[in-house]
C-alpha cells in the first residue's frame, strides 16, 4: 500500500490511477479494463436491486472471461433515484436506468460486447435532469468507486489538502473560505469562513473539528449520497479545516439509520489513515489530524448544534442557551468548528480551482450551489445539485420531469419542521437562503418535497407539529407545551371541529413559541403552520367555517357516495364494506349510512364501475 | 432462552464496557452494541452497563430513553418499520402503516405474540427517492402501494413455516 509523504506522492498517485482507470476517463491510451460498468451501489438503488445486477454481471464477466476488459465499479448515488437501478456504461456516458437482469443481458450481448448502445433501455430522462444542474459537491458521486481512495484522488481528490498544508497558512486558508462566500448548508446559512475564524482565534490546547451528518429532516438525503458516494471529500475538508483553525481532532456525528454510509465512510478514514493522510504529522507538514466516527441515535434534536456535541459526551441530547458559541465552549468544553457534511464538501474544490471561478457559481450573497432532494409529487425523484438563484420552476418542470397524472402543482416545502411552503403562485421564485426566508421559508439542509392538489394542506401542517412535539426535547416550556397546544388546535382543524378563533389562537401560540424557545427547534417549529396560513388562508377557513377538506384528505370531513346513475346495482361494495354501512339490491339503488361508515375508502377501491365518489 | 447463550452474551457485552472504558463519551457508543448484542435493553443490561462505566443506572435509563433508536422492550424477529417521513408521507405511508396495523393486528411499537413481528414508525431513513419506504430489519422495500403489503409478510411467514 502506497504511503503519502509530500504532495508529489499524491500526483504520482493520481497519474497511475488515471491510467488505470483511463478508459472511463476518454483516454486513448490506458492501461485497465476498456468498459467499465458504473453501477450505483447507494441505499436507493440498492433497495431497488442494484446488488443482484451485480452478481449477474460478475457471472457474465466469468462465463465470457471477460476479468480483464470489463470492470464493475460500485459507484455513489446518481441522483435520478427515481429510475432506478441504475448503471451507466463507460466510456460514453450511457446511463441505462430501471435495468433488471433480463436487460442486462442485453446490454452485455449489444453494448459490451457488441459495442453498441441498447436504445430501448437509455434513459428518456437523463437529459434533462442533467442539463441545468452544477455538481460541485456531488462531483464525485457516480464517477467513482468511493471505497478506493485512489479514485478519488484520481480526480483531483486531496491535491486541496496538498496545496494548502505547502503553499498556505492557516490564515490564507481562512481568507480564501471567507472570500469564496461559502455559507453552511445544514440550515442557517452562516458564513463559514468566519466560523473558522473564530474557531481559529480561540485559545485552546485542543481544539475539535466536528461534522454535522445526523440529518434529521425527513425528506432531504444529500448527506447520506455524499457520504455514501464521495467520502473522502468531507474527510479532506475537515482535514483542512483542522490545519486552518488549529485543531487536531475531528467528530463526525452520523445517524445511525444510515448503515451504508457509516460503513463507507469508516472505510475511507481507514484508507486516509493508511495513506498517512490522517494521523501523525501530515504530508511531512508537522501536522496531525485524526477523526472519529460518532453515531446518532435516533433523535432530531441532536442535529442541532449544541445538543449534537451534548450527545458526544454520552448525555440526552438536550440544546443549551447561547452564549457561549460553540467556537468558545462546544465538544468536551473546547473550542470546536462545526460544518454541514455538504458544506465540507464544497471545500476542497473551492481551494483547488479558486475563488474566481467559484464566486462566478450562484447569486451576490449565496454563492456556489445547493444540492436539493426533491422527492413528493414529482416525477424524477432524486437529488439534483443547482446554482443558487435557479428559480423553483426550473427545478419542478425542467428537472423534475413534472407532476405526475398531469395533477396541479400547488406548494412546495423547503427547510422541513423549520421551513414552509411556496405555493404555486410564486414559483418563479429564484431560489437562495435569502428569498426564501423572505418567503416564510428556509433553505434548511434542501429537502424540497412537491405537493400537488391531492394534498391537504392543514393536514401538512398538522402533520409538521406531529413531528415537533415527537421530536421536542422536552426541555423548555414553550416548545414542549406550546407545540403540543398547537398540534391540539389543528387536530381539532381537520377533524372538523375547529372555530374561527382557533385561528387567531394558532397565530398567538405560534408567536409566543418563536420568541421563547430555548433553540432553533422550537423557535422555528411554527413555521409551517404560519407559513400554509399565509398562502393557504382559504383552505383553513373550509376547515373551519365550511367543514370541508377540499383537498379531500381529512378523513373525518369526507363523504363517500354512490352516484345512482353510475351504479349497475352488482352489490360488491356491500359484500366488502367492513361495516355493513352499505345497502340496497338489484331493485333498489345502493346508498351509504354515513351513520356506520367509518371512510376507509374500500368500496371505492373495489367498485368495478367508479360509482362511488369521495365527497369533500 | 438458554443459560449458555445468556453468558456468552454478557461476555460480550462486558468486552464492549472494557474496551470504552477510557473513552470520553462512551455510553452510547456502548448503548449501541449492547443492543446490537441483545436486540433491546432490558434492565440488567443498563445495571450492568452503569456499573461498568461507573455511572448511575438512572443515567443510563435518561440515556437510553430519549434516543428513540434504543428499545427497552424486546423487539420481533423481523423488525418492521414504516417511514412516516415527509417524502413518504406525501406518497401515502399512512396507508402502508395502516395496512400493517391491520394484517397484524398489533400497534405501533408492539410486537405479535408469535414474537416473529414487531412494528414501528420512523422519521425518514434517506431514501426518498423511492417513497413510500419501509424497512424490515436491514432490507430497504422502496415505491410500495397498500396491496404489496400482504405479499411482504407472506414471504417472512414463509420463510419461517
Ligand atoms: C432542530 C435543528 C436540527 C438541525 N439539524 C441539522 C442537521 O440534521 N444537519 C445539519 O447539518 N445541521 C442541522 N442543524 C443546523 C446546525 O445547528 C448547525 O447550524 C449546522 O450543522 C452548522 O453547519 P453549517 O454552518 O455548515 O450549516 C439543525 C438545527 C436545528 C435547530
Ligand atoms: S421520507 Fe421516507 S425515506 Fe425519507
Amino acid at each position: 500500500m502506497a504511503s503519502v509523504k509530500t504532495a508529489n506522492d499524491i500526483k504520482l498517485i493520481k497519474y497511475e490511477t488515471q491510467k488505470r482507470i483511463g478508459s472511463r476517463l476518454g483516454y486513448s491510451n490506458y492501461e485497465g479494463a476498456d468498459i467499465h460498468m458504473m453501477i450505483c451501489g447507494s441505499t436507493g438503488c440498492t433497495s431497488s436491486g442494484s446488488g443482484k445486477l451485480i452478481t449477474k454481471l460478475e457471472e457474465l464477466i466469468a462465463r465470457d472471461e471477460m476479468g480483464e476488459k470489463v470492470a464493475i465499479v460500485k459507484t455513489g448515488c446518481f441522483g435520478l433515484c427515481a429510475e432506478g437501478p441504475i448503471i451507466m456504461v463507460q466510456p460514453g456516458n450511457v446511463m441505462y436506468t430501471q435495468v433488471t437482469t433480463e436487460d442486462l443481458d442485453e446490454i452485455w450481448e449489444e453494448h459490451v460486447k457488441g459495442g453498441k448502445p441498447v436504445e430501448r433501455l437509455i434513459s428518456q430522462n437523463e437529459t434533462e435532469f442533467f442539463a441545468k444542474q452544477e455538481r460541485i459537491a456531488l462531483r464525485n458521486c457516480g464517477r467513482i468507486n468511493p471505497e478506493c481512495i485512489d479514485e478519488y484522488i484520481a480526480y483531483d481528490g486531496y491535491e486541496a489538502l496538498g496545496k494548502v498544508l505547502n503553499e498556505m497558512d492557516p490564515d490564507d486558508v481562512i481568507d480564501l473560505i471567507k472570500e469564496s462566500g461559502l455559507r453552511g448548508r445544514g440550515g442557517g446559512g452562516f458564513p463559514a469562513g468566519r466560523k473558522w475564524e473564530a474557531g481559529a482565534r480561540a485559545e485552546s490546547p485542543i481544539k475539535y473539528i466536528c461534522c454535522n451528518a445526523d440529518e434529521g429532516d425527513p425528506g432531504a438525503f444529500m448527506d447520506r449520497s455524499i457520504l455514501e458516494g464521495d467520502p473522502h471529500s468531507v474527510i479532506e475538508a475537515m482535514i483542512i479545516a483542522g490545519y486552518a483553525c488549529g485543531a487536531c481532532k475531528g467528530f463526525v456525528y452520523i445517524r445511525a439509520e444510515y448503515p451504508i454510509a457509516v460503513d463507507r465512510l469508516r472505510t475511507a478514514i481507514e484508507q486516509a489513515r493508511e495513506y498517512g493522510l490522517l494521523g501523525d504529522n501530515i504530508m511531512g507538514k508537522g501536522f496531525s489530524f485524526d477523526i472519529e466516527i460518532r453515531l446518532g441515535a435516533g433523535a432530531f434534536v441532536c442535529g442541532e448544534g449544541s445538543a449534537l456535541m451534548i450527545s458526544i459526551e454520552g448525555n440526552r441530547g438536550e440544546p443549551r442557551p447561547k452564549p457561549p458559541r460553540a467556537t468558545e465552549k462546544g465538544i468536551f468544553g473546547y473550542p470546536t468548528v462545526l460544518n454541514n457534511v455538504e458544506t465540507f464538501a464544497n471545500v476542497p474544490q473551492i481551494i483547488v480551482r479558486g475563488l474566481d471561478w467559484y464566486n462566478s457559481i450562484g447569486t451576490e450573497k449565496s454563492k456556489g450551489t445547493k444540492v436539493f432532494a426533491i422527492s413528493g409529487k414529482i416525477n424524477n425523484t432524486g437529488l439534483v445539485e443547482i446554482p443558487m438563484g435557479t428559480n423553483l420552476r426550473e427545478i419542478i418542470y425542467d428537472i423534475g420531469g413534472g407532476i405526475p397524472g398531469g395533477k396541479q402543482f400547488k406548494a412546495a416545502q423547503t427547510g422541513g419542521p423549520s421551513g414552509g411552503c411556496i405555493p404555486a403562485e410564486l414559483i418563479d421564485t429564484p431560489i437562495d437562503y435569502d428569498s426564501l426566508t423572505s418567503l416564510g421559508s428556509m433553505m434548511g439542509s434542501g429537502g424540497l418535497i412537491v405537493m400537488d392538489e391531492t394534498t391537504c394542506m392543514v393536514d401538512i401542517a398538522k402533520f409538521f407539529l406531529e413531528f415537533t412535539v415527537d421530536e421536542s426535547c422536552g426541555k423548555c416550556p414553550p416548545c414542549r407545551i406550546g407545540t403540543k397546544r398547537m398540534l391540539e388546535i389543528l387536530e381539532r382543524i381537520t377533524e372538523g371541529k375547529g372555530e374561527m378563533s382557533d385561528l387567531e389562537e394558532l397565530e398567538e401560540l405560534a408567536e409566543t413559541i418563536q420568541k421563547g424557545a430555548l433553540c432553533g427547534l422550537g423557535q422555528s417549529a411554527p413555521n409551517p403552520v404560519l407559513s400554509t396560513m399565509k398562502y393557504f388562508k382559504d383552505e383553513y377557513i373550509a376547515h373551519v367555517r365550511d367543514k370541508k377538506c377540499p383537498a379531500g384528505v381529512c378523513v373525518s370531513m369526507l363523504r363517500f357516495i354512490i352516484e345512482a346513475e353510475t351504479c349497475k346495482r352488482c352489490g360488491i361494495c356491500a359484500k366488502n364494506c367492513p361495516v355493513g354501512a352499505i345497502s340496497g339490491s338489484k331493485e333498489t339503488p345502493y346508498t351509504i349510512d354515513q351513520e356506520k361508515c367509518i371512510k376507509c375508502g374500500v368500496c371505492m377501491t373495489k367498485c368495478p364501475f367508479k360509482a362511488i365518489m369521495k365527497n369533500a | 432462552m438458554c443459560c449458555e447463550e445468556q453468558v456468552l452474551m454478557q461476555q460480550k457485552l462486558d468486552k464492549v464496557i472494557e474496551d470504552h472504558k477510557d473513552m470520553q463519551g462512551a455510553l452510547i457508543p456502548v448503548l449501541h452494541e449492547a443492543q446490537s448484542i441483545y436486540g433491546y435493553l432490558p434492565y440488567e443490561v443498563m445495571k450492568r452497563i452503569a456499573e461498568g462505566l461507573q455511572i448511575p443506572v438512572a443515567k443510563v435509563y435518561g440515556v437510553a430513553t430519549f434516543y428513540s433508536q434504543f428499545s427497552l422492550e424486546k423487539k420481533g424477529k423481523y423488525r418492521i418499520n414504516v417511514c412516516m417521513g415527509t417524502a413518504c408521507y406525501v406518497k401515502g405511508s399512512g396507508d402502508i402503516l395502516n395496512k400493517f396495523r391491520e394484517r397484524l393486528g398489533i400497534e405501533v411499537g408492539e410486537c405479535t405474540d408469535d414474537g416473529l413481528f414487531s412494528l414501528e414508525s420512523c422519521r425518514c431513513i434517506g431514501a426518498c427517492g423511492l417513497a413510500p419506504v419501509i424497512t424490515i430489519n436491514d432490507e430497504v422495500y422502496g415505491r410500495l402501494t397498500e396491496k404489496d403489503i400482504d405479499a411482504i409478510i407472506d414471504k417472512y411467514e414463509g420463510m419461517e413455516a
